[in-house]
C-alpha cells in the first residue's frame, strides 16, 4: 500500500475528484484533442493567447485520476506562463516522468506526478494532457496521440 | 468436476510465481491465458529435435516436422468435430481468420449485397468487414444488443433480408460475457439463405464446440485463448465453400504449379496457407487440444459455472458495483465499473495485490458507446481459478476503495 500512496496522493486525488478548469473554453485559440488509443483516454484541451503568453487554459474529457489531475494541474500551472515557459516545462514534466532517478524536481505541485515513474504502463496517463499541450504549441494539429 | 485444483493448477508453471510480492492471481484470461507444461514442452521438444520445413523435403526430419504438424489438424478436426481434415485452415489467430473471411469470401460479393454484424462484436469482426464493404461498396449492417447485453433477435430476423449475403457473430461476448445462442442465428440465416461466420475465439476454452451439430459455414478461434502458444489459429469452413473462395495470400505452399503466365491454387487447405507456416505454435496447439481432452471440457465448463456463480455472489456485495452486461447465458467474464474509479486506476490498485485483470474498451468501442461508458474493468476467469483467488481479488477491489474513499 506504501508505494501506492505515493502514486495516488492527495493532491492527484484531489485534483481527481475536483478538476481545476474542467470546462470548455468556446473561443479558444487552440482547441487540442488528446488521445491515448490503448486505453481510450480522450482529453480535449482549450487554450487562448494573449500575444505570446498563455490567457486562459482549460481542458474536458474522460480518463483516469492520474490523466484527469495531471490535466487539471497542468492548467492550473500554465495560465499566465509564455509559450516559450510552457515549453520548459513540458520539457522538465517528460524528465520527471520517464527519468530513472528519483530526484525531486522543483515543479512545486507539479511534483506530485512523480511517483507515476515507478508505474510506467500508467505514465501516457500522466503525459496525454502534456502531450496536447505541446501540439497546440508547436503545431498546427488538432489531434495528437500518445502513440 | 474437476477434484484436485492444487495438483492442476502445478501443470501450469506460470501460476506460481509472484506479481509485486504477492502471489500472481490471473484473471485476464479472456485476453490470454496460460500454457501447461505440455504445451511448453511440445514446442520445446519440437524446437529442439524435429524443427524441419513442412511439406518441403523428402528428408527425414521434414516427414516428422510435416507429420506432427498435419497431426494438429487431425486433432483440430476432432475436437471440433469437422467432417474434414481439409476444413481446418491454420491462420494467426482468430482475427486473421476473419481477415482471410473478409479478403477471400468478400471478393465474392458484389455491390449493394450486406454482410450483418452484432453490436458486440470485438472489433476483429466488424473492422475487416467494415473495410471490405467500403472496398467493394456493399453495405455493413449493425445488429443491435438491448441493456442486458443480448443480441435483440427480433431485429436480427428483420434485418436479415435477400441482400443478406453473410452474418458474422461472437460466441461469446469478450467484453459483457454473453453466450450467444448461436444456433438459432445460424439456422435463421441459413433459411435466409444467408452464410454465417461465428467468432468462438473466447469460446474454445469454456465449452463444447461441434460444428457440425450447430452447422455454422464458418467458425474462427485463436490458440492463445486456449492454453496454446500465440500467433496460433484455426479457420474452420464447410469444405464446399473453402474449395470455391479465392486465396488470401500468395507464395510458396499455395500453388501446385506457377509460370510467368499462370499459376495454379494447391487445393484446400494449403490454398491458404501461403508460406512457411508457425510450425511449432501449431504443434502447441496440438499439445493444448490433448489438454482439454485429457481434463474433458465439460468437467472445466462444471467448474466453472460454480466458480462464476462465486464471483457474482461475491463481487455484488461490493458496494457501488456496477455489473455492465447482466445475460441470462454468461461465461466466466464480467465487466464492472466501481464506483466513480476509473477503471485503469482499479488496474493499478489491485495489480498491487498481484492481481491480473483488464481494463479499457475491451477492443470493443461500440459496447463502450451503447452503454455510455469510456471503459470498464472485466474479471475473466479460466478452469485453473479458484475461489481463493476471487477472494483476493474482491479484497482488492476494497483497497481500491479505500485508496479513492
Amino acid at each position: 500500500m506504501t508505494d501506492l500512496v505515493e502514486l495516488y496522493k492527495q493532491v492527484i486525488l484531489d485534483h481527481n475528484r475536483s478538476p481545476r478548469n474542467f470546462r470548455e473554453i468556446s473561443n479558444a485559440d487552440k482547441v487540442v484533442e488528446g488521445v491515448n488509443p490503448l486505453c481510450g483516454d480522450k482529453i480535449i484541451l482549450y487554450i487562448s493567447f494573449d500575444n505570446n503568453m498563455v490567457k486562459q487554459a482549460s481542458f474536458k474529457g474522460t480518463g483516469c485520476a492520474i490523466s484527469i489531475a495531471s490535466s487539471s494541474l497542468m492548467t492550473e500551472e500554465i495560465i499566465g506562463k509564455s509559450k516559450n515557459d510552457c515549453i520548459d516545462l513540458f520539457n522538465k514534466i517528460h524528465i520527471m516522468l520517464t527519468s530513472e532517478s528519483s530526484r525531486t524536481n522543483n515543479l512545486g505541485k507539479l511534483n506530485s506526478l512523480s511517483g507515476v515513474r515507478e508505474y510506467p504502463s500508467r505514465i501516457k496517463c500522466a503525459s496525454l494532457s502534456w502531450h496536447a499541450l505541446k501540439s497546440a504549441l508547436t503545431t498546427s494539429d488538432t489531434k495528437t496521440s500518445t502513440e | 468436476m474437476i477434484n484436485n485444483i492444487n495438483k492442476l493448477r502445478q501443470n501450469f508453471p506460470i501460476l506460481k510465481r509472484e506479481i509485486n510480492k504477492k502471489p500472481l492471481v490471473y484473471l485476464d484470461n479472456a485476453a490470454s491465458t496460460q500454457r501447461p507444461d505440455c504445451v511448453i514442452e511440445a514446442v520445446s521438444e519440437y524446437e529442439k529435435k524435429c524443427h524441419s520445413n513442412v511439406h518441403r523435403g523428402v528428408h527425414k526430419l521434414s516427414y516428422i516436422a510435416t507429420k506432427s504438424y498435419e497431426s494438429t489438424r487431425d486433432k483440430v478436426k476432432k475436437y471440433i468435430n469437422a467432417n474434414d481434415c481439409k476444413e481446418i485452415i491454420f491462420t494467426k489467430g482468430a482475427t486473421d481468420s476473419l481477415n482471410l473471411l473478409a479478403s477471400s469470401l468478400g471478393e465474392t460479393f458484389k455491390s449493394g449485397d450486406e454482410i450483418m454484424v452484432s453490436q458486440m462484436e470485438h472489433h476483429s469482426n466488424i473492422v475487416p468487414w467494415q473495410n471490405i464493404c467500403k472496398k467493394n461498396g456493399l453495405n455493413l449492417v449493425m445488429i443491435p444488443i438491448d441493456n442486458n447485453g443480448e443480441i435483440i433477435k427480433e431485429e436480427f430476423n428483420k434485418l436479415l433480408n435477400n441482400k443478406t449475403r453473410l452474418v458474422a457473430i461472437s460466441h461469446v461476448s469478450n467484453a459483457l460475457g454473453t453466450i450467444n445462442p448461436i444456433k438459432e442465428f445460424i439456422d435463421e440465416s441459413h433459411k435466409n439463405g444467408s452464410l454465417i461466420v461465428i467468432d468462438g475465439a473466447q469460446a474454445m476454452s469454456h465449452m463444447r464446440v461441434d460444428v457440425k451439430d450447430l452447422d455454422c459455414d464458418f467458425y474462427v478461434f485463436s490458440g492463445h485463448k486456449m492454453f496454446a502458444p500465440t500467433g496460433t489459429g484455426v479457420l474452420f469452413g464447410k469444405k464446399e465453400l473453402l474449395e470455391i473462395m479465392p486465396p488470401y495470400q500468395f507464395g510458396g505452399e499455395m500453388i501446385l504449379s506457377v509460370n510467368f503466365n499462370q499459376t495454379q491454387y494447391n487445393d484446400i487447405p494449403y490454398k491458404f496457407e501461403a508460406g512457411t507456416p508457425n510450425i511449432s505454435g501449431v504443434i502447441g496447439l496440438g499439445a493444448a487440444i490433448d489438454y482439454l481432452e485429457d481434463i474433458n471440457i465439460d468437467k472445466i465448463a462444471q467448474y466453472e459455472s460454480n466458480l462464476l456463480n462465486y464471483l457474482l455472489e461475491k463481487i455484488i456485495d461490493v458496494p457501488e458495483i456496477k455489473i455492465i452486461g447482466t445475460p441470462r447465458k454468461r461465461s466466466g467474464v464480467v465487466s464492472f465499473l466501481l464506483g466513480d474509479i476509473h477503471p485503469h486506476d482499479i488496474g493499478t490498485i489491485i495489480d498491487k495485490e498481484g492481481v491480473a485483470i483488464r481494463t479499457g474498451h475491451h477492443c470493443a468501442m461500440p459496447i463502450m458507446e451503447f452503454f455510455k461508458i469510456p471503459a470498464t474493468a472485466r474479471v475473466s476467469i479460466a478452469h485453473y481459478n479458484t475461489k481463493e483467488e476471487i477472494d483476493i481479488f474482491i479484497n482488492a477491489l476494497y483497497k481500491a476503495k479505500e485508496i479513492f474513499s
